[in-house]
Order: structure tokens, then sequence, then C-alpha cells
């Protein structure tokens, strides 16, 4: 993740982030280029989504920073923001409206020349233009979940930010959404994805990392073999 | 300026749907406004005290518990999914968020307003034909402060667990200074008391509000993040 190329799209440098006397980031630094997608592991706790949520500009580290593109992420300049996707825990959506009118209501957020057919292209990308007119409420878990992916890719962000995002997706949406990502990456957008379970998008990262006890326990370039970083990861964080 | 104020309409334009769709806020808000007209309409004694009298602090009575009801939805629309971290992930100013929930707001407690003000007029048989262009004036002046008030304190205890409960807390102390001059004022507009007799409660109310609207669209950016 710290080698000498083109400014990442993504970096951060001495992250660290405490809740009174909890520190649950201890100093992380990270750099994501175009192209490149990190994948984050680490257990229950680790602060995985404390990360994200930072990167994101939704929460402040308590020090170190954030840079897109090398322009510091700050509350006062919101300009940065329009390059930051997130697919988080929660959907973002509103419940009493349709996929199609939350989708509208952030293509305007956003200040998308077309909010129309900009939201009709990102309900076709994740297959969900027949349920576009169904209140939110009324979706099952796994068509929720492609509304926010849609949600997230909608102003077509140089940087996604993925959090356990094969959550409620089954097989074949599954199948659609690595495709999703992989053409993301052929595009030259930076992806970090945090999981428990790496297995799901292991041949898209290009680089791994094991957050644990608030620091990266591991970080690097993915390995080819899957079976032998499960092995590494259990001595990591199990002992 | 342009797109700051597009994005407070965007964002007021999607409360306003919102409440459309569920009419949850809007319609308790307004019966219990009526209620609150109806127990104070049986409650006195017409013979001890002249309507005229009571009238004003009544009408102010049942606004600011209406505007409370109203008020409460203004950022738990938000809290479902997250979706107030969706806004604050956008591209644009945190006080334009402020704006656009002040804006809507305003529509919610104006419209409870408009609901209740005839009904008042029913229950007390007060003449306001009269003073009708003062009332409303001074009720603009008045709502503005309070709901200025009422958003960014809506938005401070959305993360809390008590959020319904807080907010009354909270915002009823800083309702006391519009309330009062509002009441004052709807008095000698009844009475048909001279402008020059209310000046200075004028002049509270619009000092209340340049100095909340200006407060609460500074400090607004530092309640929302976390």
């Amino acid at each position: 993740m710290t080698e000498p190329a083109e400014t990442p799209l993504l970096s951060a440098r001495g992250l660290v982030r405490a809740f009174g006397a909890l520190q649950v980031l201890r100093g992380i630094d990270l750099d994501v280029r175009a192209g490149e997608m990190l994948a984050v592991a680490g257990p229950n706790g680790a602060g995985k989504t404390t990360l994200l949520r930072i990167l994101a500009g939704l929460m402040r580290p308590s020090r170190g920073q954030v840079r897109i593109r090398g322009e510091q992420l700050t509350r006062h300049d919101p300009a940065p923001r329009r390059a930051i996707g997130l697919l988080s825990h929660h959907t973002f959506l509103y419940d009493d409206l349709t996929p199609s009118e939350n989708l509208r209501f952030t293509a305007r957020l956003y200040h998308l020349p077309d909010p129309e057919a900009a939201t009709r292209a990102a309900l076709e990308e994740v297959g969900l233009s027949a349920r576009a007119d169904t209140p939110v409420r009324h979706l099952s878990r796994g068509l929720l979940q492609r509304a926010a992916i849609a949600r997230a890719l909608l102003h077509q962000p140089d940087i996604l930010l993925l959090d356990e995002p094969f959550t409620g997706l089954d097989a074949p949406a599954a199948d659609r959404f690595r495709a999703l990502l992989s053409s993301q990456l052929d595009r030259g957008r930076a992806l970090v994805l945090v999981s428990h379970h790496l297995a799901e998008a292991w041949e898209l990262a290009t680089h791994v990392a094991v957050l644990a006890g608030g620091h990266w326990a591991l970080e690097g370039r993915r390995p080819d073999d899957l079976a032998a970083f499960h092995g590494r990861y259990a001595e990591l964080v199990h002992g | 300026m342009a797109e700051f104020l597009r994005i407070a309409w965007v964002i007021a334009a999607k409360d306003i749907r919102l409440e459309l769709r569920s009419r949850t806020a809007l319609l308790s808000a307004i019966v219990f406004s009526a209620l609150v007209l109806v127990v104070f309409n049986f409650a006195r004694d017409p013979t001890a005290i002249a309507a005229v009298d009571l009238a004003p602090s009544v009408l102010w009575v049942t606004f600011a518990f209406g505007a409370v009801i109203a008020l409460n939805r203004a950022f738990y629309v938000e809290r479902e999914n997250a979706a107030l971290d969706g806004i604050l992930l956008a591209p644009v100013p945190r006080s334009a968020l402020y704006v656009g929930k002040l804006l809507a707001n305003l529509a919610f407690v104006g419209v409870v307003e408009a609901v209740a003000l005839p009904l008042f007029v029913l229950f007390f048989n007060v003449g306001i034909g009269h003073a009708l262009g003062g009332i409303l004036g001074v009720t603009a002046l008045a709502t503005l402060g309070f709901v200025a008030v009422g958003t960014i304190f809506s938005a401070m205890v959305v993360r809390t667990r008590f959020a319904e409960l807080m907010l009354p807390v909270l915002l009823l102390p800083f309702m006391v200074p519009p309330l009062v001059g509002a009441v004052q004022v709807t008095a000698k507009l009844l009475a048909g008391r001279p402008l020059s007799e209310m000046m200075g409660w004028l002049r509270l109310l619009t000092l209340y509000d340049i100095g909340f609207v200006t407060l609460c669209i500074l400090i607004f950016p530092a309640v929302v993040d976390e």
C-alpha cells in the first residue's frame, strides 16, 4: 500500500480515534491508488467501520488526516467529498420513498446534470429497475442492498468505501456485484472493502490488511493463497 | 449563494414529500392543537375572564405545543437507515442542510398554525378581522425564531435515546422570549392599540430571529459532525 507511484486517490496518515478512554485506532496509514482495491479484515470491534467512517469524512479522527487526491478532507470544504461513495451497514434510504425517489434526491444533492437519467442508469446497473417505484419499506434485504449499492455508485465516485457489501445478496446478485466492482477497478477507481468474508472479493483485491488492536497487524499485496492468508489471520487475531 | 439555496430547497422538498407521504407528524400536530383549543375553551369561565383577554395566551400556547410536535419529526426522519449520514456524505455545506430543514419545519408549523387559527376564532369567538394582517405578521416573526432554535435542538437530540422527551425540555425555555413577545403584540393587536405600543416587542422578536438564525447556521456543522 505504500509503493511510490502517482498520487494516491485516497491516503491517510496517523489516524487515531478514541472514544473516551477507548482507543479504537492507534495510528493507521494507508494509500490506495487508482485501480487498486484494499481489502480489510479484522475481528469484531477492531475499528473497521470506524476507519471507513473517518475515510468517508463522517467522523473526525482524534489525530491524523485523510487526503483525497492529495487534498485534505475537512468539514469546511465539501468539494472533496464528491469523490467518495460509501456503502455502509445502513442503506441511507428513506423507507417512505421509492428507490427512484431516493436516488433522484441523492442525484440532486450531488447536482448531477440529469438526475432522472442517472437514477435510471444506477437502478439498471444493479438490476432494480423493476422495483424502482416500490416504496423502500416493502423491499427485501437483498433488494435493499442493491438499492444502497445504486445509491453509493450514483455519482460515479472515484473512491468507493464498502462495509460488508455482500450482506443480503443472493448468489446471482453477488456475482453481478463482483462484476460491478471489477468494472469500477477497470475504470481506475480506488476501492476499500471491509469484510469478515474476504473470500467474496479475494480475486478483486490488490492489497489486503488486517486491522487488530487498533493498528495494521498485517498489510501488503494480496497473496495468491486465500487459505494461507486465513491461517495467518487466525494466528494474528486469535493467537 | 444560489447553489446553497438550491441544496436547501432540495432538502426541504424531500422533507415535505416524506411528510405528505406519511402525514404522521402533521396530522398529530393538528389534532393536538385542536385538542388544546377544545380543552381551553371548556376549561375557562367566560364570566370570570373575557375571551379577548385570555385569547392571545391560548393562541400562542396552542401554536407552541403544535410546533414542538411538528419539530420532533425534523431529524427523526433522518434517523431511519442513517439517512442523515447519506446527506453528510454529499458535497453540500452542512449549513445548507440546516436551512433546508428550517424551511421544511416552517412549512409544517405554518400549516399547523393555519389550521389552528380558524379553530381558535371559532372556539373563542374573537374577531380578528381588523388585526389579521398584524397577527399573520407577528406569527411569522415569532414562528421563525422558535422554529430556528427548535430545528437545531432537533438535530442535537436525534442521536440521544429519548429524543422526543429531550426536545421540549431543551426548547421550551428558548421559546419563552418569542412567545412572550408574540402574546404581547397579539393582545395589543386584538385590543386595537397603535403600532407604537408594540414596537419594543417587535424589535425583540426581530433581534431574536436575526440572532438565533445566524447563530444556528454557524453552529449547525459542529452539531452534526461526529
